[in-house]
C-alpha cells in the first residue's frame, strides 16, 4: 500500500512541475504571465515590493514547516518501525512557536504600512479626474476642463459569441481611452452612478470601489508612455466582465493637443444640434446608439428579456408620444436599472435612438424626431 | 421514555415536521407577498406556526406536569433560553451599529467636513468633492432633516426629510414628550416583574399575579404609546420609513423593539393565565422566568434606543 | 428502554434521535454539495474557453451566486452539523442532545429553505445574480424580484442555525458525563462549542442584513442608499460583521476533526492540548475584529486600514500554533496512513498554504492588486475545499465504520484521495497565476491572454469533481456491502468514549452515564 502512495506521490510531484511547462507548449501567442505586474508607478512598484516580501516570507516559513512535517513522515513511519512516543506538552516551544511569528509579523508590518502610506498619498494633484462607473462602462470627466466622454467596449458582440474570430485585443479595447501625461500626478475621484464598480489598473496599482453616492480616490504619476489596460472589478451585474478601462499615457505635448481637440470637438458638435437630420441618417446613427448603448439589456432585436428588461418592439412608451419616450431617456425609470441617459448621451445621439425605436424591428411610426426637440424637452423641465 | 440517567429524551415526535413546513410557507409566503400581494400561503404558514407552537408548549408544560423534566433538563431550558436571548441582542447590535456608523462617518463624509490625515482639504479631495460635486448644499446633521437628496436635487428629491423630528424637545415640552412616558412605564414595568418575581419565589401567589398583571398592563400601554407616537410621526412630523435615514433607523429600531415587547407581553401574558391555573412552584417556574428574563432584555434595548435614537440627537 | 429506530419513513421525519439526525444533516449536506458543485461544473465549463459558448452572462453570475451560497450554507455547515449532531453526544457522554425535538425542527427548516432558494432560478428574471456577498445597491434596487426569496430562505437557514448552535451549546455545557471537565473534552467538541458560539453572534447580524435589503427593496428606507443619507458601504461593514466570523465558522470544525485524527493515525495523545483549546478561543475572538479587510478598497480612511491590515496579520498567530501542534503530534509517533490520515496531512499542508495566501492578502496595500481577482478566488478555496472538505471528507472514511459497522475499501479510499487531491490543485493552483496576472472574479468571460491558465483550471476542477462521485461511490458501496466490523475500537491508536461503545453505535447510547477519570 505505501509503495503505492509513494510511487503516486512521485509522479504528482512530477506532474506538478511540468505543468508550467505544458502549458507554454499549448499557446505561444499570448504572453503568459505568472506573477504580479511591478507596473509603472510608485503605487504599483510599493504593491509589486511587498508582494514579493510576503511570499518569500511564507516561501521560507513553508519549506521550513513542511520540510519537517515530511522528515517526520519519513523517519516515523510505523512501517519503520518506529514506537509512539508519549510526549504531550512543552511550554517552552509553544511560547516560542507563538512569540517567533509574532515577531515575523511585527517585522512585516513596518513594510506594509509604508507601502499603504503611498497607497493614499492622493494629496496636491496636477490634474483631477472625475471617474463614474455606469452599468456597463466607464465615464471619464477632466475637473475644470469642460472635457466629459463615454468610454464602452468597442469588441463586437459576434466576437464574444463566437460567430467572429476574436480579435488580438479581445475585451480589452474601447471606444475612447482615458488619456493623461506622463510625469503629471494624477488624482482619480471614483464614484458609481448606479451599482459599485471597482476601477482597476493593474499597472498603476489603482484600483478603487466607484460606490455610488460617495467618492474615493486614488492617484497615479508614471513617466511611461503607452497604453495601460485594467478592469472593473466588482461585480456590477451582467455586463461585468466587458466595461474593460483602457488608459493612455501620451508625452505632455501630445497630450494637450489632444485636450484641446476635445474641447473643439465640443464646440463643433454643439452647431450640429440645431440642424434638422433626414430620417435616414438619424436610423444609421440610431442603430449604432442603440447598440452600443441599449441592446445590452433590451436585447438586439428589442425584444427585452421578460421580467427583467421591458420589450422596445411593441412598448407603448416607444409607440406613444415622443416626449414620454425621450422623459424616459433623460430621468431613467427611478428604482429600476433603466439608468438616465441625459449624462450619458448627447442630444442627437437620444434623438437618434429614440426615432430608432420608433421606426424600427416592425415599430413604425414614421414620425422623425430632431436633437431640438430633446433640447427643447431637457429645457422645457 | 425516562431514560436511565433521568434525562428525558422523547419518543419521536411529528411536531419538528410540522413546525418546519409552517415557516417554510411562512418564508415563502411573505416574499410572494412583497412580490405579488398575494398574502394566502403566508398566512397558511402562520397559522400552523401558531398551533404547532401552541402544541408544542403544552406538550412541554405536560412532560413537566408528569414529573418527567429532571433539573438537568430544566437546565438545559435555561441554556437555551439565554442563549436565545443572547442572539436578539445580536440581532439589535446589526441595527445599533448600522446607526452609529451612519452617525458618526457617513453623515459628515456627505456633508464634506470629515477632512483629516493624508486629504489636502480642496474641493476635489474625496473628502471634500462628496460635499461639493455629488451633494451640493448637503450639511452634516442628526436628526438628518434635509436629506442629500433634497439637498441637491431640491424639490425633483425622493427622499424627503421630516418636518420635525423626535428629539428631546427642550425642558419646557419636557411632560408631552412621549418617550420620556415610554421610557417610565418600561422601566417601572421592569421593576413590577421583578416584584412578580420574588413574590413567587415566596409563595406569595396573590402577589405574583397581581404584579405580573400590573406588569402586562403596562407592556400594553407602552404599545399604545407607541402607536400613538408612529400615528403622531406620520400624520404630522412627515416623519416616515421613506424620509430618509433618520426615518430610516428610527422607524427600524423603534419598531423591532415594539415587535419584541409585543412578544414580550405575549410571554408574560401567557405566564399571568398559567398563574391563574395554578402553574408555577416557587422553585420551579421556567416558564415565567424566561417570560421576565426576556421582558429585563427588552427593556434594556429600550435604555439603548432611548440615550441614543431620542436623547443624543 | 433498549429500544431501536422507528420503522419506515416516520423514523426519518419525526426523529429525535442525534444519530438519525445526524444521518440526515449528513445527506443533505452532500446533496447540496452535488448541487452546489454541479454549479461550479457549469462556472468552470464555460470558463473552459474565452467567448460565452454554453451560457449567458446573466446566468453566469447566478451561477457563481449560488454555488456560494449553496456550498457555504448548504453543504458546509450542515455537514458540520451532522457531524456534532453524530459525534458530540458519543464524545461526551450524553444519552442525546439537551433539545432533541428542538434538533429536529433545526434539520427540517433546511430542505424548506434551500428549495426555496434554488426554485428562484426558475422564476422570471432569475435568481440571485448578486454573488454570495451580496452587495447593495446590485442586491437591492437593481436585483431580480426574486431576491425577496432569497431573503426570506436566508431567513430561515438563520433560525436553523441558531437553534441548531444553541442545542450544541446547551449539549456541552449541560450534558457532559460525570469526570468529562471541559479541559478534558475531546477538540472537536470544543472547536464546536466555539464555532457554536460564533453562529449565534453572528447568524443575527446577517438576519439583520438582510432585513435591512429587504426595507430598502420593498418600503422605501435608505439604508443603503446615500441619496438618502444612508451608504452603500453600510452593507458590507454589516454583512462581513458576520461573513469573516463565517469563514472560521467553516474551518474551525474542521480543525477539530484533524485534531481528532492525526493522534490516533500517529498513535500519541494530541500535542499542547491546552494551547489548541487557547488558540481556537483566540482565532473565534480575533474573527470578530478584523470584517474589514474584505473591503480594503472601499477607500476607507487609512487609520481604519491599518487597524485592519494589523488586527488580521494576527490571526496568523494563534493558527500557526495549531499547526505546529499538529506536526508535533505526528513528531515521534508511530505513523501509519490510512485514508482519513492521508486527507488530514493534505489538509494540514494546503490549509497552511491557503493561509499565507490570506495573509498576503492582508497585507492592504498589496491587497490592492489582488483583491476581486482570481487569487482572492484561490484562496479561499484552499482554505474551504482542501480545508473543510478534505477535512470532512477524513471525517467520513474515519468514523464511517462506527457508523454502519462497515468498513470501507481502504484501496479505494487511498484512491479516491489521490484524484482529489491531484484535481484539487490543478484546478486551484492556477488561478493564483490567473489572480496575480489580472483576472478578476465573477468574470463571465475574460481576455485572451489568461486563456491557458484557465482551460488548465477547469479540467483539474472536472477531475476534482470526478472525485466526489468517487467518494459517493465508496460510502454507498461501504453502506450496502463493505466487510462488516464489530470491534468497537475500529482504529488502533483511537482514543474516546466514542470508541468504547459497540460498532455499530447502537440507537441509543449512555442511557447510563459512563464515567470519566
Ligand atoms: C475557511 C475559510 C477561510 C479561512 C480559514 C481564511 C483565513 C484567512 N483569510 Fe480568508 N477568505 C475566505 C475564507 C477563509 N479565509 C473567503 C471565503 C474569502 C473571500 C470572500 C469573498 O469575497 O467572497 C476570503 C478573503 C480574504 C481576504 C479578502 C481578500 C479580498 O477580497 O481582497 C483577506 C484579506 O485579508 C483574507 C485573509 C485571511 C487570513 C489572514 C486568514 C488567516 O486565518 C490565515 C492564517 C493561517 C496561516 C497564516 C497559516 C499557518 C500559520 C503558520 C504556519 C504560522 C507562521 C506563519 C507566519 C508568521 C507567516 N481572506
Ligand atoms: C466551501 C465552499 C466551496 C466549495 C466546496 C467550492 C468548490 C468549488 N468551487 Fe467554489 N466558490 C465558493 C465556495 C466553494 N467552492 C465561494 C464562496 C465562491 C464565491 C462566490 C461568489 O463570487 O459570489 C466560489 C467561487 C468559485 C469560482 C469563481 C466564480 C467566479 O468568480 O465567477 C470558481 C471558479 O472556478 C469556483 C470553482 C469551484 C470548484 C471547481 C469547486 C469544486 O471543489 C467542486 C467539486 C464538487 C463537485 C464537482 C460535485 C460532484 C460532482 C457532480 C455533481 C457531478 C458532475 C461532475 C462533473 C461533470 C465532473 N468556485
Ligand atoms: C441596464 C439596463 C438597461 C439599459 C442599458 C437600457 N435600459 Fe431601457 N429599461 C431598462 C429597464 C429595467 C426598464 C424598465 C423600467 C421599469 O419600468 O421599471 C427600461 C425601460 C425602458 C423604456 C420604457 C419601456 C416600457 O415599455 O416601459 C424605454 C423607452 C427604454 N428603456 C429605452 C432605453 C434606451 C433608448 C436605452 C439606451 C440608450 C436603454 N433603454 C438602455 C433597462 C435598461
Ligand atoms: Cu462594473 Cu463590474
Ligand atoms: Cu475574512
Amino acid at each position: 500500500m505505501l509503495k503505492r502512495a509513494q510511487a503516486l506521490f512521485l509522479s504528482l510531484l512530477s506532474l506538478v512541475v511540468s505543468l508550467p511547462l505544458a502549458g507554454s507548449a499549448a499557446a505561444e501567442s499570448a504572453a503568459r504571465q505568472l506573477n504580479m505586474p511591478q507596473g509603472v508607478t510608485e503605487v504599483s512598484q510599493a504593491a509589486y515590493d511587498i508582494h514579493m516580501i510576503m511570499m518569500w516570507i511564507c516561501t521560507v516559513i513553508g519549506v521550513g514547516v513542511f520540510g519537517f512535517m515530511f522528515y517526520v513522515m519519513y523517519a516515523h513511519r510505523k512501517s519503520r518501525g518506529a514506537v509512539a512516543e508519549n510526549f504531550h506538552e512543552n511550554l517552552t516551544v509553544e511560547l516560542l512557536w507563538t512569540i517567533v511569528p509574532t515577531i515575523i509579523l511585527i517585522v512585516m508590518a513596518v513594510p506594509a504600512t509604508t507601502a499603504l502610506m503611498k497607497v493614499y498619498d492622493t494629496q496636491n494633484p496636477d490634474i483631477d479626474i472625475k471617474v463614474t462607473g455606469y452599468q456597463w462602462k466607464w465615464q471619464y470627466e477632466y475637473i475644470g476642463e469642460d472635457v466629459k466622454f463615454m468610454s464602452e467596449l468597442s469588441t463586437p458582440l459576434d466576437e464574444v459569441y463566437g460567430r467572429a474570430p476574436k480579435g488580438e485585443h479581445y475585451l480589452r479595447e474601447v471606444t475612447q481611452p482615458l488619456v493623461i501625461p506622463v510625469g503629471k500626478k494624477v488624482r482619480f475621484l471614483i464614484t458609481g452612478n448606479d451599482v459599485i464598480h471597482s476601477w482597476w489598473v493593474p499597472d498603476f496599482g489603482v484600483k478603487r470601489d466607484a460606490v455610488p453616492g460617495l467618492f474615493t480616490s486614488a492617484w497615479a504619476r508614471t513617466d511611461k508612455p503607452g497604453i495601460y489596460v485594467g478592469e472593473c472589478t466588482e461585480l456590477c451585474g451582467m455586463g461585468h466582465a466587458f466595461m474593460p478601462v483602457v488608459v493612455e499615457v501620451k508625452e505632455e505635448a501630445d497630450y494637450n493637443e489632444w485636450l484641446a481637440g476635445k474641447k473643439a470637438e465640443a464646440a463643433e458638435y454643439a452647431q450640429t444640434i440645431g440642424k434638422q437630420w433626414s430620417a435616414e441618417e438619424l436610423m444609421v446613427r440610431g442603430e449604432e446608439v442603440y447598440d452600443r448603448s441599449c441592446s445590452g439589456c433590451h436585447q438586439p432585436d428589442g425584444n427585452g428579456i421578460p421580467g427583467v428588461f421591458p420589450a422596445l418592439k411593441g412598448s407603448p412608451i416607444a409607440l406613444g408620444p415622443p416626449e414620454g419616450h425621450i422623459g424616459v431617456l433623460i430621468h431613467g425609470v427611478p428604482g429600476s436599472s433603466m439608468q438616465s441617459f441625459a449624462d450619458q448621451l448627447s442630444e442627437v445621439d437620444i434623438a437618434a435612438v429614440v426615432h430608432y425605436e420608433r421606426n424600427a424591428w416592425g415599430n413604425d411610426v414614421g414620425d422623425v424626431v430632431q436633437p431640438v426637440d430633446v433640447l427643447n424637452y431637457k429645457q422645457s423641465q | 421514555m425516562a431514560t436511565e440517567s433521568g434525562y428525558y429524551v422523547p419518543e419521536s415526535s411529528k411536531l419538528p415536521l410540522i413546525a418546519a413546513t409552517g415557516m417554510g410557507l411562512m418564508a415563502y409566503g411573505a416574499a410572494s407577498w412583497v412580490v405579488s400581494g398575494s398574502n394566502t400561503v403566508f398566512l397558511i404558514g402562520a397559522v400552523v406556526m401558531f398551533c404547532v407552537m401552541y402544541k408544542w408548549w403544552s406538550t412541554v408544560i405536560d412532560e413537566n406536569m408528569q414529573g418527567l423534566a429532571n433539573d438537568q433538563l430544566k437546565h438545559s431550558y435555561v441554556l437555551g433560553m439565554l442563549w436565545f436571548i443572547f442572539s436578539e441582542v445580536m440581532f439589535f447590535a446589526a441595527f445599533f451599529g448600522a446607526l452609529f456608523y451612519v452617525r458618526a462617518i457617513v453623515n459628515p463624509w456627505l456633508g464634506g467636513d470629515a477632512a483629516f490625515g493624508m486629504f489636502d482639504n480642496t474641493p476635489t479631495d474625496a473628502a471634500v468633492a462628496n460635499n461639493v460635486h455629488l451633494w451640493p448644499g448637503y450639511e452634516t446633521q442628526w436628526p438628518v432633516m434635509v436629506t442629500p437628496d433634497q439637498a441637491a436635487n431640491g424639490d425633483a428629491a425622493q427622499f424627503v426629510g421630516p418636518d420635525q423630528s423626535m428629539s428631546f424637545p427642550g425642558w419646557d415640552r419636557l411632560l408631552q414628550w412621549l418617550p420620556l412616558w415610554n421610557t417610565l412605564v418600561l422601566l417601572s414595568s421592569s421593576f413590577t416583574v421583578h416584584v412578580a418575581h420574588t413574590a413567587l419565589k415566596n409563595n406569595n401567589r396573590k402577589k405574583f399575579l397581581q404584579w405580573l398583571g400590573l406588569t402586562v398592563a403596562m407592556g400594553a400601554f407602552f404599545l399604545v404609546l407607541q402607536v400613538e407616537e408612529y400615528v403622531e410621526a406620520y400624520q404630522h412630523m412627515g416623519l416616515t420609513l421613506e424620509s430618509g435615514i433618520y426615518g430610516t433607523t428610527f422607524f427600524m429600531l423603534t419598531g423591532f423593539h415594539g415587535a419584541h415587547v409585543t412578544l414580550g407581553t405575549i410571554m408574560l401574558l401567557i405566564a399571568f393565565l398559567r398563574g391563574l391555573k395554578g402553574h408555577f412552584k416557587s422553585d420551579d417556574q421556567f416558564g415565567f422566568e424566561a417570560a421576565a428574563w426576556y421582558w429585563h432584555f427588552v427593556d434594556v434595548v429600550w435604555v439603548g434606543l432611548f440615550i441614543f435614537v431620542y436623547v443624543l440627537a | 428502554m433498549a429500544h431501536g429506530p422507528a420503522k419506515g419513513i416516520g423514523r426519518w421525519l419525526f426523529t429525535t434521535n442525534h444519530k438519525d439526525i445526524g444521518t440526515l444533516y449528513l445527506w443533505f449536506s452532500f446533496a447540496m454539495f452535488l448541487l452546489g458543485g454541479f454549479f461550479a461544473m457549469v462556472i468552470r465549463a464555460e470558463l473552459f474557453q474565452p467567448g460565452m459558448q454554453l451560457i449567458k452572462p446573466e446566468f453566469f453570475n447566478q451561477m457563481t451566486t449560488m454555488h456560494g451560497l449553496v456550498m457555504v450554507f448548504g453543504a458546509i455547515m450542515p455537514a458540520f452539523v451532522g457531524l456534532a449532531n453524530w459525534m458530540i453526544p458519543l464524545m461526551i457522554g450524553a444519552p442525546d442532545m439537551a433539545l432533541p425535538r428542538m434538533n429536529n425542527l433545526s434539520f427540517w427548516i433546511l430542505p424548506f429553505a434551500f428549495a426555496i432558494l434554488t426554485s428562484t432560478l426558475f422564476m422570471e428574471g432569475g435568481g440571485p445574480n448578486f454573488g454570495w456577498t451580496f452587495y447593495a445597491p446590485l442586491s437591492t434596487t437593481y436585483a431580480p424580484e426574486s431576491v425577496n426569496y432569497f431573503i426570506f430562505a436566508i431567513h430561515i437557514m438563520g433560525a436553523s442555525s441558531i437553534m441548531g448552535s444553541i442545542n450544541i451549546i446547551a449539549t456541552v455545557m449541560n450534558m457532559r458525563a460525570p469526570g468529562m471537565t471541559y479541559m478534558k473534552m475531546p477538540l472537536f467538541v470544543w472547536t464546536w462549542v466555539i464555532t457554536a458560539f460564533l453562529l449565534v453572534a453572528v447568524m443575527p447580524v446577517l438576519a439583520g442584513a438582510v432585513t435591512m435589503m429587504l426595507m430598502d427593496i420593498n418600503f422605501g428606507t435608505s439604508f443603503f442608499n446615500a441619496a438618502g443619507g444612508g451608504d452603500p458601504v453600510l452593507f458590507q461593514h454589516v454583512f462581513w460583521f458576520f461573513g469573516h466570523p463565517e469563514v472560521y465558522i467553516i474551518i474551525l470544525p474542521a480543525f477539530g476533526v484533524v485534531s481528532q485524527i492525526i493522534p490516533t493515525f500517529s498513535r500519541k495523545p494530541l500535542f499542547g492540548y491546552s494551547s489548541m483549546v487557547y488558540a481556537t478561543a483566540a482565532i473565534a475572538f480575533l474573527s470578530f475584529i478584523v470584517w474589514a479587510h474584505h473591503m480594503f478598497t472601499v477607500g476607507m480612511p487609512i487609520a481604519g486600514e491599518l487597524y485592519f491590515m494589523y488586527a488580521t496579520m494576527l490571526i496568523a498567530v494563534p493558527t500557526g500554533v495549531k499547526v505546529f501542534n499538529w506536526i508535533t503530534t505526528m513528531y515521534k509517533g508511530s505513523l501509519t496512513f490510512e485514508t482519513p490520515m492521508l486527507f488530514s496531512i493534505a489538509f494540514v499542508i494546503l490549509f497552511t498554504f491557503g493561509g499565507f495566501t490570506g495573509l498576503m492578502l492582508s497585507v492592504a496595500a498589496a491587497d490592492t492588486q489582488y483583491h476581486d481577482t482570481y487569487f482572492v478566488v484561490a484562496h479561499f478555496h484552499y482554505v474551504m475545499v482542501a480545508g473543510a472538505v478534505f477535512s470532512g471528507t477524513a471525517a467520513i472514511y474515519y468514523w464511517l465504520p462506527k457508523w454502519c459497522g462497515r468498513m470501507y475499501n481502504e484501496t479505494m479510499g487511498q484512491v479516491q484521495f489521490w484524484v482529489a487531491f491531484i484535481g484539487f490543485n490543478i484546478a486551484f493552483m492556477p488561478q493564483h497565476f490567473l489572480g496575480l496576472a489580472g483576472m478578476p472574479r465573477r468574470y463571465a468571460d475574460y481576455g485572451l491572454q489568461f486563456a491557458d491558465w484557465n482551460m488548465v483550471s477547469s479540467i483539474g476542477a472536472f477531475i476534482y469533481g470526478g472525485a466526489q462521485l468517487m467518494l459517493l461511490y465508496n460510502v454507498i458501496v461501504t453502506i450496502r456491502s463493505g466487510a462488516p466490523t464489530s470491534e468497537a475500537k475500529t482504529w488502533e491508536g483511537a482514543e474516546g468514549l466514542e470508541w468504547t461503545v459497540a460498532t455499530p453505535a447502537p440507537y441509543h447510547t449512555f442511557s447510563t452515564a459512563p464515567e470519566v477519570k
